[in-house]
């Protein structure tokens, strides 16, 4: 009886011990994922901060007049103008188009008489 | 263990043939073993002492390794972190109101050498003076040969350079990391932004701190990494800026201006829209302050903050709302403004030496009557304008949120006496910044709230207390649009947008006291626009401009800052999104009278 409950004590002790070995593989495999992660995220960071530094300095207002300046015959850029705006009620809409018609009645008014 | 018996029978038999007593072997043993037990006792608690000992000696043995080991390790980030916000170290942005960058961070590389390390120092100086010709071939090859183990070459380089210095090949050359402020506007609100330099150097990093301007004002906000990299709002608008900078500097030029200044102002929120300073500079690239002449020729000197100018007739209209105020006048009270007028021996004149006659009230403002302003000054009194300029803030640097705002704090007369109270009404003997100016036309088109500039986007309007009736402020407005339409502004008339306004033109006093130039001035024009429902007041002051298309010089601001403001306005007021309101003329009423 009691050598049976010495093997079934050891049998734990190594079923702990590998299950106690298991788990730290998988944290410290899960950290080194995390630091992966956190240095990807750090690193497109720091590309989105010089993209969004590079966005601005293509965007400066100088830049943008020059460019309406050099390009004025092809785009026609101006500065925005007061007599640029307008009323909605002002736009000419196009006109809806005409119903087609497709049994057409002639009428004449040819000896028609005044009432 | 065999016990020795306290008496063992052969030696008390011994002793009792001898006739001894007995019992003294007893005490004997007894002593003995007393002392056995004590001994035994002693060593036991030498020994549990000695273990002590040992274990306390581990345990503080173990502290105090680790101790030295976390002092002597390189600082590091733990790995396990429960939170997932890391923490960013790196200054946060400036933006405008609408979200665009006005600063931000560039990461970059700073240049150090080893010179012990290098494998050929002379050549190494040579190539070095090819990529940066700034530096001196001499002095390298001096330090890089001597006794000096370490020594900054370059605070910055590009991509390129860094490649360059790469190609190079000497280990003796090293990067460190840097972090550098950006500006991508480059000239745009130099101003404001101010500038950022390097503080305390290491290799591996270095601190960047603000010089000037926002940068100075919010240092150790904008270096704060609790704001996990929030940027700072300003209430400034990168389009009109440009705009409004664009037409100041073009005007600047055609009026042969020394310096111009301008300042848009929401009258509700007191927020700065765009305010300017010409000329000006890259903040990238900040210039160093002047050792000598003035400083108001660098520039680095804001005009609209820092300069404080006699702003001239612009200040007629506070007399003219405090007279109203006080129920003293309505608008068509009759003042006679003929002279002579003389306070304290010093006679009051009108431009070019005219003379109104008799004004109403109105027509002192349109017309620009600095003896009729001067009557309302007497009528007035000192001490209550003195109590009204006050509160409109005319005596305090204005609270704008940049460091050189506290420079620009107002010249005031030492002795207000009733010269100066007349004076002062018509904006000479009191030296104001054109922002101040600004804050005070916003009172009056807000209908009658005092209003602090501000640099920081508002969520509402920032009304402070009342100064004036909303009656008093609504007959100023109606002044001011007067004198555009009909008085000294007329050029400032843009179609649509109902401009009012003030002209303001003020002799430059001669720096070393004295009296005033003859051909110097400062031209500025108070406007508020849409007069009938004020949103935005407008300063423009430009410093000595002339305008030179007639046969005469002409040097008044009706010629100079006036056009120069309407431009802006009609330039400005579409990009704030105001929709021109045509004015349509009532037709004479055809009635319907019987025939």
């Amino acid at each position: 009886m009691r050598s049976l409950l010495y093997v079934l004590m050891f049998l734990t002790v190594i079923g702990a011990a590998f299950w106690a070995y298991h788990e730290n593989y998988k944290t410290q495999a899960a950290l080194g994922d995390a630091q992966a992660v956190r240095a990807e995220i750090r690193d497109a960071r720091a590309r989105l901060a010089v993209l969004r530094a590079e966005w601005a300095y293509l965007n400066r207002p100088d830049r943008l007049r020059d460019l309406a300046e050099i390009n004025f015959d092809r785009l026609g850029l101006m500065p925005l103008e007061p007599e640029q705006f307008g009323r909605v009620d002002q736009i000419s809409y196009p006109q809806p188009p005409e119903l087609p018609i497709s049994e057409p009645v002639e009428i004449s008014s040819a000896g028609a008489q005044e009432p | 263990m065999i016990r020795t018996p306290l008496r063992p029978l052969a030696r008390i038999l011994d002793a009792r043939r001898r006739g001894e007593n007995p019992d003294a072997i007893e005490r004997e043993n007894l002593r003995i073993r007393h002392e056995q037990m004590r001994d035994k006792a002693r060593s036991r608690a030498e020994g549990r002492l000695l273990m002590m000992a040992v274990m306390f000696f581990c345990a503080f043995g173990v502290i105090g390794a680790r101790m030295g080991t976390l002092a002597a390790s390189e600082p590091e980030e733990p790995r396990a972190q429960a939170t997932g916000a890391s923490i960013i170290a790196s200054r946060a942005d400036i933006v405008d109101r609408k979200g665009r960058i006005m600063a931000t961070n560039m990461e970059t590389y700073s240049l150090y050498a080893h010179p012990q390390q290098m494998i050929d120092p002379i050549r190494t100086a040579q190539e070095l003076v090819k990529i940066f010709p700034e530096l001196s071939e001499e002095r390298l090859r001096k330090d890089f040969t001597g006794k000096r183990k370490f020594m900054w070459v370059r605070k910055k380089l590009s991509p390129e350079q860094k490649q360059k210095v790469h190609d190079i090949g000497e280990p003796g050359l090293l990067f460190g990391p840097r972090e550098m402020r950006l500006y991508p506007n480059g000239a745009l609100a130099a101003h404001i932004l101010g500038g950022a330099s390097f503080g305390r150097e290491g290799v591996h990093s270095a601190e960047v701190i603000g010089t000037a301007g926002v940068e100075k004002f919010f240092d150790a906000e904008l270096r704060d990494p609790a704001r996990e990299g929030a940027p700072l709002e300003l209430s400034l608008d990168l389009t009109i800026q440009a705009a409004a900078e664009r037409v100041l500097l073009g005007g600047m030029k055609l009026l042969n201006a020394k310096g111009a200044a301008s300042v848009l102002m929401d009258v509700h929120t007191g927020e700065v829209i765009s305010i300017a300073s010409l000329p000006d500079f890259d903040p990238n690239d900040r210039p160093r302050p002047l050792t000598e002449g003035e400083a108001a020729d660098s520039p680095l000197f804001n005009r609209a903050v820092q300069g404080v100018y006699e702003l001239g007739s612009t200040f007629k209209i506070f007399a003219s709302a405090q007279a109203l105020e006080l129920g003293l006048v309505h608008p068509e009270t009759v003042i006679d403004t003929s002279g002579p007028l003389s306070v304290g021996g010093f006679k009051i004149g009108e431009f070019a030496g005219k003379n109104y006659g008799p004004l109403s009230v109105s027509d002192i403002i349109v017309k620009s009557s600095n003896r009729g302003t001067g009557r309302l000054a007497l009528a007035i009194g000192a001490t209550k304008q003195q109590e009204f300029l006050k509160a409109l803030g005319f005596f305090e640097p204005t609270p704008l949120e940049i460091v050189e705002a506290q420079g620009g704090k107002p010249l005031l007369p030492s002795r207000w006496t009733d010269l100066s109270s007349v004076t002062i009404s018509y904006g000479h003997g009191l030296s104001s910044s054109p922002l101040h100016l600004a804050a005070g036309y916003a009172a009056i088109a807000n209908g009658g709230y005092k209003v602090e500039p501000t640099l920081l986007k508002q969520d509402g309007p920032r009304l402070g207390p009342r100064l004036m009736s909303e009656k008093t402020a609504r007959q100023s407005l109606d002044m001011l649009r007067k004198v555009v339409t009909k008085g000294t502004a007329s050029f400032g008339e843009v179609p649509g947008y109902s401009v009012g306004g003030k002209t303001g033109t003020a002799d430059k006093p001669k720096a070393r006291g004295g009296g005033y130039y003859k051909d110097k001035v400062i031209n500025t024009f108070a406007s508020v626009f849409p007069t009938d429902n004020p949103k935005y007041v407008l300063i423009v002051t430009l410093d000595e401009p002339v305008e030179t298309s007639g046969t005469k010089p002409r040097r008044t601001a009706g010629w100079t800052a006036v056009p120069v403001a309407a431009e802006m306005i009609r330039r400005v007021a579409p990009l704030l999104g105001l929709r021109p309101e045509v004015e349509t003329r009532h037709l004479t009423g055809i009635i319907n009278t019987s025939n």
